[in-house]
């Protein structure tokens, strides 16, 4: 197989994709260190602001702007979600805001669930030193 | 050292004493472990499409590698040690998703492999799939009013 090496190390784009991607996390560590949110509902504001982005339409062009600097982080899935359910509407109909979405994000949600269960059976539960 | 009278005096003092919360550099560490994550990300990204897969497929291979790979090294007791260093940085990826499923299962794998593993799991991807697939349905519903004329219901 050939792989053009150049390309995949196209510094440009890596710049762009880590760039954009610290750029997210410092919005998350901003609300970690200023606000009382707990982890749990900052993944959730991540998830539900890239759906409520990528149904605007902004959020694509921090995709084509950044790559993976904007889907890798948490509001790519949530965008990721909301572009498979606008494509599910335009190609199915009311059914399709249903199944869209979780069939763009399916990958990602199959294997969250295989590998957290096989990787939480395989750990070590570790007793926490004081 | 004085005794302290009041609340507000005692307030002062605390907030002499404790370290000012250190923002700039936790915002730092979350900057370039986030972006070095994505950029990994990326160069996954880039060897898909170099062979050839759309960028659908593309975007969901990057995906369960980082979630895979997270999930073991959240295993191993690695990501957590990255996590308390880096913050948002591997908690605002796809990395911190993973991480969220295999904490707290490990934690409460005494409890059993379903109800314990099987079920803790979803502590926090609970919620994160709760509302981002809601959203998506409401994104889709509320962009299916808007085109109605170019779309036929059922």
């Amino acid at each position: 197989m050939d792989i053009n090496w150049a390309n995949v190390f196209d510094w440009m784009i890596l710049l762009k994709s880590f760039i954009t991607g610290g750029i997210i996390c410092i919005i998350g560590q901003i609300l970690i260190d200023k606000t009382k949110l707990t982890p749990a509902r900052i993944l959730v504001i991540f998830v539900t602001t890239g759906a409520i982005l990528g149904g605007l339409g902004i959020y694509q062009f921090l995709v084509d702007f950044a790559g993976a600097g904007a889907t890798v982080p948490l509001t790519g899935f949530g965008f990721n979600l909301a572009k498979g359910a606008i494509e599910g509407v335009e190609q199915y109909g009311l059914i399709g805001a249903f199944t869209g979405g979780v069939k763009a994000a399916a990958g990602g949600i199959a294997a969250a669930v295989f590998f957290g269960y096989i990787a939480s059976l395989i750990s070590k539960p570790k007793m926490k030193k004081q | 050292m004085e005794p302290l009278e009041s609340k507000q005096t005692y307030q002062e003092y605390v907030d002499k004493k404790s370290p000012n919360s250190p923002i700039l550099k936790n915002c730092f560490n979350a900057f370039w472990v986030g972006g070095l994550i994505c950029t990994i990300g990326q160069v996954i990204l880039n060897i898909c499409k170099e062979r050839g897969f759309d960028t659908q497929l593309s975007g969901t291979i990057v995906s369960i590698i980082l979630i895979g790979l997270s999930a073991f090294l959240t295993g191993l007791n690695v990501f957590n040690k990255i996590g308390k260093f880096a913050g948002a940085g591997s908690l605002i990826p796809i990395t911190g998703f993973a991480n969220s499923i295999v904490s707290p299962a490990m934690e409460y794998k005494s409890e059993g492999y379903v109800m314990g593993v099987g079920g803790k799991m979803f502590t926090v991807a609970g919620p994160v799939l709760v509302f981002g697939i809601s959203a998506s349905i409401i994104v889709g519903i509320i962009y299916l009013i808007f085109h109605t004329q170019s779309v036929t219901l059922v």
